[in-house]
């Protein structure tokens, strides 16, 4: 595919044509081919055009008007490069300027512009108070994020990583999640709650932490992970507009993954999973930075003959069980690859899931590959192999495919 | 004379309103609005800022508003009580009695438009913003009229068209949530201010701090107010807090410490406060009151301290009686009068009760509606959807 990125993460990018983004109104930008192939049709009309004779001079302005007007066939397809954590902040743009009572806050949101840069210019736009830079207080700020939507507003709370937030664990949990529950209603908690986490390089234990395991038994919550510049400026703003509390998961080592995101407005759906590969032999279900990985090995499968369909689930809680189901029905075998902790993680839910709803479907035991449930160790080689990587998801495949 | 036609007038009126609607707590009984000074029991002792004056204004119709709301409240959590003892409302039920001049007089210096966020003893404080007192026993009770469906229970009270935000179980999480509240009034620029109520126990919790320091460094309207009661759960103060002095632990922030059993005295602080943090941001206020339960209902509360000592308060200091002893001074009315009133209240709380005691269990499909809001029908409670999409507005 002609994709026109340079970076092997982003190969995949050009394939997708997702369940997801089918949630907008237009459909997402045709691969690149497509395009060139209506390119292609325009001039063959003006060549017919020309063929005739006689009217050289109609045939020329023609050509003219259709070259003029060959932009205009893509005002639905214009797109624009961007890097992940610029679609985000793209996405947050729009949506504070949509609706004034949406705002940031966060440690070094404003003036510093964020520590992953999400929030770079914010402040300067649209002000301290909107863009706000909290003290390290992450228990007591995201405490008022809450008390803040009870009255009303929209906060988006950032954590500057997402293993900061276990200090607020208390706060999204009894009172971020269950609020709505024991007020019979009365209250709507519309946060969205953000930031990076995952394994990273060599960041050390108490930085390479993966919270989806930690957050998804609370009730109330629902639970977002983005990989792609665009599934994440798409999903930033579906969580800003859920009347729901939504904890968007981010990864560290994704920031700076490049895409073409279309230039008019558009927004995931934020229940969905996106079909990243359709194929047959086996759904590979997987999530945030593990998807490209599962990519990547998919290429080694594809050589060897197999023909995995790789489903990023992105909606962490609740499951789209819809559409994985359908995915098992016609393959029949699942592997799980997820980056959370083996115990008690996605993979362990999801397994569950799969297993009470599509039994009957299922032509081998389902196949978990996750993160070891070890504090992520400084060194290189042992971080490395603390997450899944490529090789372990080619062997998995053989092994499941047999 | 005139106060024996007041309070015809004013059994009359609650003989209506027992009838039409259900009771709830009301303001202007009386008829005399002429202005009264009493002087507050005792002097305020503030930190960083100049005191409030002693003598606080007031009518004779605020004054018997007070005696009413107060034996409305001590009616309703000595009934609840009972309920307790009869089985009828379980779990955790943390009662009031003894520190309803709090919430009484901090209603009087307050509008609607202010909001209350308190912890988990939390009847009373509804009732003063408005609550219906069948809703009240319907929550305690479980049963599906309760002002939270059943679902909350005794801790979780809230009433949101009077900005009353609860009703919080975790001991300290409130602080936060309302710096967030003071917060959202900044935001949108309104001329209110919010209440943040917590507990002596409470005041040793970090997250406190944490709200006080970014209320103080954004200059949010909010007013921190300790309840004082003297014990967290069946621990003295002076064994849980280095310093007791909690209006001072707030070091920059000013605070004030107000004798917590005097109505008078908690409305003229809430009024200095609600003034003070309006235009420099937050204050604390230590309310110096007791409560004569137990921390709640499984604690008999005499373990810790002793009944010379639970007597001795209600001797010397009982709100009720306080504003009684005035309004009898003052001749705004006769003592039997106050016990007729008192009789009335027992009444109509019994009513309630009853009332509450007809409505029915919650449905059991309650048990999975406002697990989330239903704006997209996502109707999803655990790791799978019900729905199978659900699209955007």
């Amino acid at each position: 595919m002609a994709a026109a990125s340079s970076s092997s993460l982003h190969a995949t990018a050009a394939a997708l044509h997702g369940v997801g983004a089918a949630a907008s109104s237009k459909p997402r930008a045709a691969a690149p081919g497509a395009r060139s192939v209506r390119v292609a049709a325009a001039a063959r009309r003006s060549g017919s055009v020309r063929a005739r004779g006689g009217m050289v001079a109609r045939a020329a302005v023609a050509v003219t008007c259709l070259v003029f007007c060959i932009p205009f066939f893509f005002c639905g397809r214009l797109l624009h490069e961007v890097l992940l954590f610029e679609a985000l902040r793209e996405a947050l743009i729009e949506e504070m300027k949509a609706d004034p009572t949406v705002y940031v806050f966060g440690e070094d949101v404003g003036h510093y512009g964020g520590s992953y840069k999400v929030t770079k210019g914010l402040a300067e736009m649209f002000g301290d108070l909107r863009v706000l830079d909290t003290p390290i207080a992450e228990n007591s700020f995201t405490g008022m994020g809450v008390g803040a939507a009870m009255k009303g507003l929209r906060p988006i709370i950032e954590g500057m990583n997402m293993g900061f937030l276990l200090l607020a664990y208390n706060q999204i949990s009894n009172n971020c999640g269950m609020l709505h529950y024991t007020s019979g209603g009365q209250f709507k908690i519309p946060v969205v709650i953000r930031g990076p986490g995952g394994v990273g390089r060599q960041l050390g234990a108490e930085h390479s932490q993966r919270l989806e395991s930690y957050f998804q038994s609370i009730p109330g919550l629902q639970m977002v992970a983005c990989s792609t510049p665009y599934n994440a400026k798409g999903l930033m703003k579906a969580a800003i507009r859920s009347e729901n509390p939504v904890v968007l998961f981010e990864h560290v080592l994704l920031y700076n993954l490049k895409e073409k995101i279309p230039d008019e407005e558009y927004i995931c759906c934020l229940e969905d999973v996106e079909m990243v590969r359709p194929g047959e032999h086996v759904t590979i279900l997987t999530y945030s930075r593990m998807r490209y990985h599962v990519m990547q090995a998919a290429k080694t499968q594809v050589n060897k003959g197999y023909d995995p369909e790789v489903i990023d689930i992105r909606s962490l809680k609740p499951f789209d069980l819809h559409t994985i189901g359908n995915s098992i029905k016609k393959t029949n075998r699942v592997l799980i690859v997820e980056e959370c902790m083996r115990t008690g993680g996605i993979g362990a839910s999801l397994r569950a899931a799969i297993i009470d709803n599509f039994w009957d479907y299922l032509d081998a035991p389902i196949m978990c590959l996750s993160s070891q449930d070890v504090p992520t160790p400084y060194a290189a080689p042992l971080e490395d192999a603390t997450v899944v990587q490529p090789a372990q998801i080619v062997a998995a495949v053989e092994q499941i495919c047999q | 004379m005139v106060a024996a036609a007041v309070l015809r007038h004013l059994g009359a009126g609650t003989a209506r309103r027992v009838v039409a609607l259900p009771l709830t707590l009301s303001r202007g009984v009386s008829d005399s609005t002429e202005p009264l000074t009493v002087e507050t029991s005792v002097p305020y002792k503030s930190h960083i800022v100049d005191p409030p004056a002693r003598e606080v204004a007031t009518t004779p119709r605020e004054l018997v508003a007070f005696f009413r709301d107060m034996s409305v409240m001590r009616r309703f959590e000595i009934a609840a009580d009972s309920l307790y003892k009869a089985k009828l409302i379980r779990g955790f039920c943390h009662l009031y009695d003894g520190q309803e001049a709090v919430a009484v007089g901090m209603e009087a210096a307050t509008t609607r438009a202010d909001a209350i966020i308190t912890a988990y003893r939390d009847h009373c404080t509804y009732l003063a913003r408005g609550g219906d007192i069948v809703a009240a026993f319907a929550e305690l009770m479980g049963r599906r009229d309760g002002c939270s469906r059943g679902k909350g229970g005794s801790m979780h009270f809230y009433k949101k068209d009077a900005n009353f935000y609860g009703g919080h179980g975790i001991v300290g999480a409130q602080a936060p949530l309302g710096c967030g509240l003071a917060f959202a009034h900044r935001y949108r620029k309104e001329d209110a201010v919010t209440f943040d109520l917590y507990g002596d126990g409470a005041a040793n919790q970090g997250q406190l701090f944490e709200a006080l320091n970014m209320a103080a460094l954004w200059k949010l309207p909010a007013i921190l107010v300790c309840e004082n009661n003297h014990y967290g759960m069946g621990t003295a103060e002076w064994r849980a807090s280095k310093s007791p002095d909690y209006y001072k632990r707030g070091d920059y922030v000013p605070g004030l410490k107000v004798d917590g059993m005097d109505v008078l005295a908690v409305k003229q602080a809430c009024k200095f406060a609600k003034q003070h943090t309006l235009e420099n941001g937050p204050i604390i206020l230590e309310m110096d009151t007791y409560r004569y339960h137990g921390h709640s209902m499984s604690d008999p509360g005499s373990t810790y301290r002793t009944r010379d000592e639970i007597a001795g308060i209600r001797q010397e200091r009982d709100p009720i009686e306080r504003v009684r002893k005035l309004i009898l001074t003052h001749d705004l009315s006769t003592s039997q009068e106050l016990k007729d009133m008192e009789k009335e209240i027992r009444k109509q709380v019994d009513t309630a009760i009853a009332k509450a005691k007809e409505s029915p269990m919650p449905d059991p499909s309650e048990l999975f509606t406002n697990v989330y809001v239903n704006d997209c029908g996502l109707e999803s409670f655990g790791v799978d959807r019900k729905e199978v999409t659900s699209v955007l507005p």
